[in-house]
């Protein structure tokens, strides 16, 4: 089932708290996992990144799927998924909420945004590790996404 | 996170033999489901909707998606439910022999999350049964049954 390619994974975090996003790094890196990880603070800066907009932004990889904070300032996790999943261009991405927040509307709301998962994130480093496994091997071996349909030869 | 968790799966798939093995990969692995069939579109639309046969059957917490089946196919199936205020949030994977890349873009743009192309081998397909039941249990939270 797993899909030989030479592209790399490419996933983008938005993640406000450096200590979370470092703590997403160490988890793919002890699982693994090699994917291109792309960092953004928050939910405008997330949109920039997937609009390429800027200079900073102008060769960004288009990510295969995106790790969605819900509370982070300027725009948070929510207004994001609303307005990616309202974007025809950037609809297909597959989008999986990382968060602290427990508040079930939460789950509720971001599943009708669009979302493609709900992850509370555990407080115990062994259990986060195993999140993250968890979601790589979902992603990256069990279902196919687009572009990444067959071998690349570089 | 709830490990001792039952995982309701609706299951639209109209060849026999696949869901038989649905079943039988989802009765090996490790995550209990619940696994419910129907064999098409219509079909699993008077199951969400409880018509009829279905008055008491539980709210799934996930569904997996064949795309080619007769009366409404799997495309159809996808862009309606996606369309239903009541059943958006219902999460999709399709579950396919289809390898089109068209497909595969459409129903990524419909909300799927998950696009599977179903294994040959019986060994493949209870992998994959794990596989999905590790990630939908144990991974992420699902909306709360309502």
């Amino acid at each position: 089932m797993t899909h030989a390619t030479t592209l790399p994974f490419v996933i983008l975090l938005a993640e406000d708290e450096p200590a979370d996003a470092h703590l997403v790094r160490t988890a793919l890196t002890e699982n693994r996992i090699r994917a291109d990880l792309r960092h953004v603070q928050d939910g405008r800066e997330a949109l920039e990144y997937l609009r390429q907009e800027g200079s900073r932004f102008a060769d960004a990889p288009r990510p295969d799927l995106i790790l969605l904070d819900l509370n982070m300032p300027r725009m948070d996790g929510r207004e994001c998924l609303a307005a990616l999943k309202q974007d025809p261009a950037l609809c297909d991405i597959p989008v999986v909420i990382l968060t602290t927040s427990e508040v079930e509307r939460d789950v509720l709301a971001s599943y009708r945004l669009g979302a493609s998962g709900f992850i509370s994130k555990p407080v115990d480093m062994a259990q986060f590790i195993e999140a993250v496994g968890n979601l790589g091997n979902y992603w990256i071996n069990l279902v196919r996404l687009p572009g990444h349909p067959v071998e690349v030869v570089k | 996170m709830s490990q001792a968790k039952k995982l309701n799966v609706l299951l639209v798939e109209d060849e026999p033999a696949d869901a038989h093995l649905v079943r039988l990969a989802f009765a090996e692995g490790q995550v209990p489901v619940d696994l419910h069939h129907v064999p098409d579109g219509v079909e699993a639309f008077a199951f969400l909707r409880r018509e009829g046969a279905y008055a008491n059957v539980p709210r799934p917490d996930l569904i997996l998606l064949d795309l080619n089946m007769p009366r409404m196919d799997g495309r159809q199936f996808l862009k309606k439910i996606k369309l239903d205020a009541a059943l958006r949030s219902l999460p999709v994977v399709v579950l396919t022999t289809s390898d089109a890349e068209r497909d595969l873009l459409d129903s990524y743009q419909h909300f799927a999350a998950g696009f599977i192309v179903k294994p040959v081998d019986v060994d493949d397909f209870i992998k994959l049964a794990s596989g999905i039941g590790d990630y939908w249990v144990n991974i992420v939270r699902l909306p709360e049954q309502n």
